[in-house]
């Protein structure tokens, strides 16, 4: 089916769509700008066990909740424990979480989306009624029989929020795909007689990451807040460990009386999130497949 | 884009709509018109007397029903309810209740000693799945008659003298038994209303619904909506109905207790059902009318496994009792006026003081650990401490694991499980140690010692002492004297507490933010309420004091 | 699109069925029952409420005979609710979360696609990243720290609007449409302004602009259609989010409806409830499913003919 020419096209196609994209992205300052910080938070979290001021643990009952000070830079929680090295150690949850669980909601969705799209008819009827049966069992029910079949593991807290998060993202791409794949372009490569796998590959996939790349930008926040939600039912993490979400939603009960309990993970979530948002939106841009033809 | 038009007009005009700005808050209208608005927890599952089992349906059916007597809220010892008098015989087996005449159900019918005998059958019958069936084991043969192992119901000690005359005999001498009456499964029950509405022993007939139900309470059902309210409105036919001050009550279910604060604030409750902990310091601070802590009979402790091969251990047991800092608990975690506890029963249970059980003592703690073979924690497995998922108990965990950590050096993790995965897990043996608590049924230290009977239902941790069981099963109900029958419970709680396969924390407080225009309130270990007694003043909180209200 | 409707709605019946036997399955497996207690429950008081309620028959009878009654569109009598049919208590609780995810739906397409489109048209300046950056704090905001801060500001400070309730004080609707809506509305913005884009640089924008058409023209009448398709795919599962997902803001507010019958049902274990919820849930999901893709077609003549030529 192949025809060697047009192979050799795409493939050059291809190659220079991703070292294109890299030079565009970095000449968007915004975009370094989100990566620098993203990276700089990774490292931070790689090294907190050896530079975190204190032990996530250990407590001071009889200091209590306290403002920012000298011994602690964003103070302390009611146990009287350093909430600096809670929110650093907490990074390590909820980016770890953040990444993976979206990372394998962003394969798994991307793949089952573009298949059902591409495929059409009854394989995409099938698929997608799947989805909406997912969909609809109740989630509740489903995260306490994981707890009571596996205890609790960090890997579950993955299963369970891949589980969900992937089905939105499926429902997207396959709209997007469906959408493409009656453009002139694609059509045009069918009649070039293209193989389906690089049609897929090489044209309906790069034309679907704008939206996947947004979505994938507001999963992120959405799945540290969903492993708060599970970890706060007993999927997640084991106290006394932390997380920013769980930091986070601790902080909503006290946030009238001891608001730096709030304040302090809330900034850094929100920091990671903006700074994903322009590295997202950065990459989309520099991605973007027709831009790299002006 | 004419839809986008439309949406955005639309909106505007419903956000306009929807805000017209707030008008007088639910409190100060409230005392003009003499209704009282109280936060009361939980949803109400039903208000069968019958099937319910959760403190804020209690609450609404002492509002609904009334016994044969009531409790003076200061001292809660009986005052007449339905009952004018009573008479107790010599041995104490046997009582006589005198019923007013002028008792009157919500639809005038006279309130008469059939329906008590009525309901007390009815609460009897098995196939209505009553579960607190058990309280009315008290009386002669009611047990062996809800265990079908006797059929007849004339032989339960229930005697209708005549229609204002009720004889009860007892099974024991029960000294505690006027106070059960006052417990909802003792009410009486209007038996024309539920015949008609499906045969008696139907659970979930629509005879409680508003316009169907029947009570003989200063109040009457008047509106019922799920999640959101119950209304009740005074009962014009009841007996005393012209010392009921308030004209009706509002219960809002608030499960939500931060939520409960804010309603608070904002004026929409008089009275919230508990207090969040982060609020405590504050209103102490700034409010401290407006908050009210008052100990409650109950105890939060932790239950221990006893089959656990390092848990069955005495020593363990009691080094892990004696490691727990509990004054910082009260003080830094809890922070509500909790007391904290180192015997079961609490303090001063109607003349009852339990015996001394053990002193926060650390260093005795870790001599124990020693002699047990886990110097310093060495060797001690990792043992799970569950909980059920709740924020309040996460945190008295939290703090309890660095105590044993800091102290004994022993490693504990921290489990939480759903409500119902957690009673599995209890009722099934599967857990180290568990978080639980328990409230009493009646002031009485028998509701906290018989359950600890060995293999009694509520025991779970295995524990079984023989000696106990003779204490409490056949020597305390034949004692002649309250003294001689405390000095058995005394003994008998002491050797609950050498044993140890339990680890008492705090005794309970009931807290509540209430607004000052509620008259009446008084404070009492079961946080009961005499809605009659309580009345709204119209003048103490006008605009002005409702907007010194905290912010 | 007739058949292709019909082909859809006959679609809804195995997987409705699927469910409802997942759900009544995984129900069954999870560990404590629907009477389980604190205090400990008697036996012969468990024996009786399970006869009550048809447990004491084996599984598969119990499976049948709900499905019975579920083909007479009985969901059975709730456990914890011992006086109320599941049916009874989805009437009650559907007219407020519908009211309450229709206002926050408005909420939510109103600022997500005015902001999504306001920042689409110049990207990469401050008038991209100011509505931009109000979404992403929309998201990474989740109602339950949303609703206590409005509320804090306006119930509490201002004095404006009720903390709490549902149609009980005047304005006490505001809060809680405006709290589930934001979190959604910043979904939109973010889809709206990725799909302008998308479209913004496609070749029929080109031809437009080239054409002289007037930049409003350009935006309103063609590129709106083809830039929203993402944010349509998005509405059908986002509305029956808002139905089953409103739990955070009706605990929150105290609101009566359905979002919290679906998750306490589940904590109790209400088996019927559970699975009542559960079943009405998937039909609306189907439903909404169906109308999004529905809407895209409609929207998109392109995807018209490729029905036209699949079917």
């Amino acid at each position: 089916m192949e025809n060697p020419h047009s192979a050799t096209l795409t493939q050059e196609q291809g190659s220079s769509l991703w070292r294109d994209g890299w030079i565009r992205l970095c000449k968007n300052h915004m975009a370094l700008f989100g990566l620098g910080v993203m990276v700089f938070f990774c490292v931070i979290a790689l090294l907190t066990p050896w530079i975190a001021p204190y032990g996530y643990e250990q407590q001071d009952l009889q200091l209590g909740a306290s403002p920012p000070s000298a011994a602690h830079w964003l103070g302390t929680d009611i146990f009287g424990r350093d909430m600096l090295t809670r929110i650093m150690y907490g990074s390590r949850v909820s980016l770890l979480v953040g990444f993976v669980a979206t990372g394998v909601a962003l394969v798994i969705g991307v793949l089952w989306g573009t298949v059902a799209g591409y495929a059409g008819g009854r394989v995409d009827a099938v698929m997608m009624r799947l989805v909406d049966i997912l969909y609809a069992l109740p989630f509740m029910i489903f995260i306490v029989l994981l707890m009571v079949v596996f205890g609790r593991n960090i890997l579950l807290l993955f299963l369970a929020i891949g589980a969900v998060e992937w089905l939105t993202m499926a429902r997207i791409v396959r709209g997007q795909v469906q959408n493409l794949r009656h453009q002139e372009f694609i059509e045009a490569a069918f009649s070039m007689g293209l193989s389906r796998w690089i049609i897929i590959r090489r044209h309906l996939i790069p034309n679907t990451l704008g939206p996947v790349i947004v979505y994938t930008t507001l999963t992120i926040p959405n799945v540290m807040l969903l492993e708060a939600f599970l970890s706060f039912l007993g999927l997640g993490i084991q106290p006394p460990q932390s997380s920013w979400g769980l930091l986070i939603s601790h902080g909503v009960e006290s946030m009238e009386e001891y608001p730096w309990l709030l304040i302090f993970p809330g900034l850094a979530l929100s920091i990671t999130l903006f700074a994903l948002n322009f590295l997202g939106d950065g990459l989309r841009d520099a991605l973007d497949p027709r831009a790299s033809k002006d | 884009m004419p839809l986008l038009k439309m949406a955005s007009v639309s909106i505007l005009l419903s956000l306009l709509l929807m805000a017209c700005g707030q008008g007088e808050s639910n409190t100060a209208s409230g005392n003009r018109q003499g209704i009282l608005h109280l936060g009361n927890g939980t949803d109400p599952q039903e208000l069968d007397p019958h099937i319910v089992t959760g403190v804020p349906e209690h609450n609404i059916l002492t509002a609904l029903l009334e016994g044969l007597v009531l409790k003076d809220p200061s001292t809660l010892e009986p005052i007449p309810g339905v009952a004018t008098r009573w008479e107790i015989s010599a041995d104490g087996m046997r009582y006589r209740f005198y019923l007013r005449d002028d008792a009157r159900w919500s639809n005038g019918d006279p309130v008469t000693a059939q329906d008590f005998a009525w309901s007390w059958w009815r609460a009897l019958q098995p196939a209505l799945g009553n579960q607190y069936a058990y309280m009315l084991f008290a009386i002669k043969n009611a047990e062996a008659y809800f265990r079908q192992e006797l059929t007849d119901f004339s032989a339960v000690g229930i005697n209708v003298v005549d229609d204002h005359t009720l004889e009860v005999e007892l099974a024991n001498p029960t000294p505690y038994f006027l106070q059960l009456l006052d417990h909802y499964s003792y009410f009486p029950l209007h038996r024309a209303t539920i015949e008609k509405f499906g045969p008696p022993d139907q659970r979930g007939s629509l005879w409680t619904r508003p316009g169907n139900f029947v009570g003989n309470g200063p109040f009457s059902l008047t509106e019922w909506q799920l999640f959101k309210r119950v209304i009740v409105e005074k009962n014009p036919h009841y007996w005393d109905a012209e010392n009921v001050s308030l004209n009706a009550i509002h219960f809002y279910p608030t499960e939500n207790i931060t939520t409960e604060e804010r309603m608070f604030r904002s004026g929409q409750l008089h009275r919230t059902a508990t207090v969040p902990i982060d609020k405590l310091a504050v209103y102490r601070r700034e409010h401290p009318e407006l908050l009210h802590t008052y100990p409650y009979l109950g105890n939060y402790f932790y239950r221990i496994n006893t089959e656990v091969p390092h848990l069955s251990d005495k020593r363990v047991r009691r080094a892990l009792a004696m490691s727990i800092d509990r004054d910082a608990i009260v003080q830094q975690v809890t922070k509500g006026d909790e007391l904290p506890a180192y015997t079961f029963t609490p303090p001063d249970t109607l003349g009852y003081t339990a015996p001394d059980g053990f002193t926060y003592d650390p260093d005795r703690a870790r001599a124990l650990m020693a002699e047990a073979g886990y110097p310093g924690g060495e060797d001690f497995p990792v043992t799970e401490l569950l909980f059920n998922t709740s924020e309040g108990h996460h945190k008295i965990a939290v703090a309890i694991q660095q105590m044993w950590y800091k102290e004994l050096g022993i490693k504990v993790s921290l489990h939480n499980q759903d409500w119902k995965v957690f009673l599995n897990s209890v009722n099934g043996g599967n857990y180290g140690i568990a978080r639980a608590g328990w409230i009493g049924d009646y002031v009485d230290p028998n509701t906290f010692l018989d359950m600890w009977i060995t293999d009694g239902g509520n025991n779970r941790t295995g524990w079984s002492s023989a000696r106990f069981d003779q204490l409490i099963l056949e020597e305390s109900p034949r004692a002649e004297t309250r003294e001689q029958r405390y000095r058995l419970m005394r003994e008998a709680e002491a050797l609950l507490l050498e044993d140890m396969p339990i680890i008492p924390i705090h005794i309970y407080t009931s807290k509540s933010l209430v607004n000052p225009a509620v008259k009446g309130l008084e404070p009492n270990i079961l946080d009961y309420t005499l809605y009659k007694n309580l009345s709204l003043d119209n003048l103490s909180l006008d605009k002005k004091s409702a907007a010194e209200l905290p912010d | 699109m007739l058949r292709f409707i019909l082909s859809r709605l006959l679609q809804a019946i195995p997987v409705l069925l699927v469910v409802i036997t997942v759900t009544f399955l995984l129900v069954r497996c999870a560990p404590g029952g629907p009477f389980s207690a604190e205090k400990a429950v008697p036996p012969e008081v468990v024996r009786a409420l399970e006869a009550q309620y048809r447990l004491d028959q084996p599984i598969w009878q119990q499976y049948l005979s709900y499905l019975g009654d579920l083909a007479q569109g009985e969901f059975g009598p709730s456990f914890r609710y011992p006086g109320r049919s599941v049916n009874e208590l989805i009437a009650g609780g559907l007219p407020i979360t519908a009211e309450l995810a229709f206002y926050a739906m408005l909420v939510a397409i109103l600022i997500g696609v005015c902001a999504g489109v306001i920042a689409a048209l110049r990207p990469n300046t401050p008038q991209d990243y100011l509505p931009m950056s109000a979404a992403m704090l929309g998201i990474c905001m989740p109602s339950f720290l949303m609703g206590p801060l409005l509320v804090l500001v306006f119930g509490i400070w201002l004095e404006w609007l009720p903390v709490s309730g549902w149609g009980e004080l005047a304005g006490d609707k505001v809060l809680p449409a405006i709290t589930l809506g934001t979190g959604y509305a910043a979904y939109i913005a973010r889809l709206s302004r990725g799909g302008m884009l998308e479209v913004m640089s496609q070749d029929y924008i080109r031809t437009a602009r080239a054409k002289g058409l007037p930049e409003r023209v350009v935006v309103l009448k063609h590129a709106l259609r083809g830039g929203l398709i993402p944010v349509v795919a998005f509405l059908g599962p986002a509305f029956a989010g808002l139905l089953s997902g409103s739990f955070v803001v009706e605990t929150i507010f105290q609101i009566p409806g359905l979002g919290r019958f679906y998750v306490q049902a589940a904590f109790n274990r209400d088996y019927t409830m559970i699975l009542g919820t559960t079943v009405f849930f998937a039909t609306l999901i189907v439903l909404f499913n169906l109308l999004a893709d529905i809407i895209a077609v409609w929207i998109n003549p392109k995807m018209r003919h490729q029905l036209s030529r699949s079917r």
